[in-house]
């Protein structure tokens, strides 16, 4: 198991959390949420699995200004945050008038664009 | 000590966002999906910009979650996913992308050669005010734009198909 980098080996995790360490959170979080949107099959869990990824990318946005000392990215992280807040209303909505139309959130009962 | 709280909020919000995709029942995903923006949040602490985490909390746990909640019980979902097995083209694009998204992570770790941190202070209102106000003007009006289109959105998408429901 030589080959595996240290990060992944739980024995000798590094002492000092850096910018590396952040992103390959960051990277899980979308990892788990990209997974989410494959496997799920209820509408509101794939948006939540959405909510997710757009957090891995802001949690990336974050660890790299703090690590290049600006605070840009940081300001890009609140449009993140409020283009997720519309989002999410926009989205429900959208769930809860398909689910008055249709009956189901479950995505594979919702197939009216097939063929 | 900071490392020490690093490893224990990542493990948390990791854990946490398995927790959303692992769960069958939506609800515990909601609330597994709070965890997760707890940790994101104590990591955005750990980053030097508390003031981040504090209106991440304020939008995400209060208003995000709560409204998945809110529409987890208007619907009325009883259960979870049915127990069916996936079909092979999503099975194989699963397969696809969790080894592009390994092999993407074994090279960032055995290549990643990133630099150290810059020290500077911990950015506040005030700096946040002077970047939104002059440089960041426009995107904040567009910004604003966007969430009153949001909002008329949802109210039109609303309106419009309970009076189809009811022409019914």
């Amino acid at each position: 198991m030589s080959a595996l980098p240290s990060l992944f080996a739980a024995a000798s995790l590094p002492a000092e959390a850096g910018l590396n360490h952040y992103l390959l959170v960051s990277a899980l979080l979308f990892i788990i949420g990209f997974f989410g949107v494959l496997l799920r099959r209820n509408t509101l869990v794939i948006y939540m699995c959405l909510e997710l990824m757009l957090n891995a990318s802001a949690l990336a946005a974050v660890a790299f200004s703090r690590y290049n000392g600006t605070i840009d990215g940081l300001v890009f992280v609140f449009f993140i945050i409020t283009v997720a807040a519309a989002e999410v209303a926009v989205g429900l909505a959208i769930i809860v008038a398909l689910f008055r139309l249709r009956h189901t959130v479950q995505v594979e009962e919702l197939t009216l664009l097939k063929n | 000590m900071a490392d020490f709280f690093f490893y224990l909020f990542a493990f948390l919000t990791v854990l946490a966002a398995m927790g959303v995709v692992v769960n069958r029942n939506a609800v515990n995903a909601a609330m597994c999906l709070l965890v997760s923006f707890g940790g994101v949040a104590a990591l955005f602490t750990l980053l030097d910009s508390a003031l981040l985490a504090f209106v991440f909390v304020l939008v995400y746990a209060g208003a995000v979650v709560v409204l998945f909640l809110f529409v987890v019980m208007l619907l009325d979902v009883q259960g979870g996913d049915p127990r069916k097995p996936y079909r092979p083209l999503t099975a194989a694009a699963a397969g696809v992308a969790l080894a592009l998204l390994v092999t993407g992570l074994l090279s960032f770790a055995e290549r990643g050669r990133l630099p150290g941190s810059v020290p500077v202070t911990a950015p506040g209102f005030k700096e946040f005010a002077a970047r939104l106000f002059t440089t960041y003007l426009l995107p904040v009006q567009v910004t604003g734009f966007l969430l009153l289109i949001a909002m008329l959105g949802v109210v039109v998408l609303s309106k419009r198909l309970e009076t189809r429901g009811a022409a019914k």
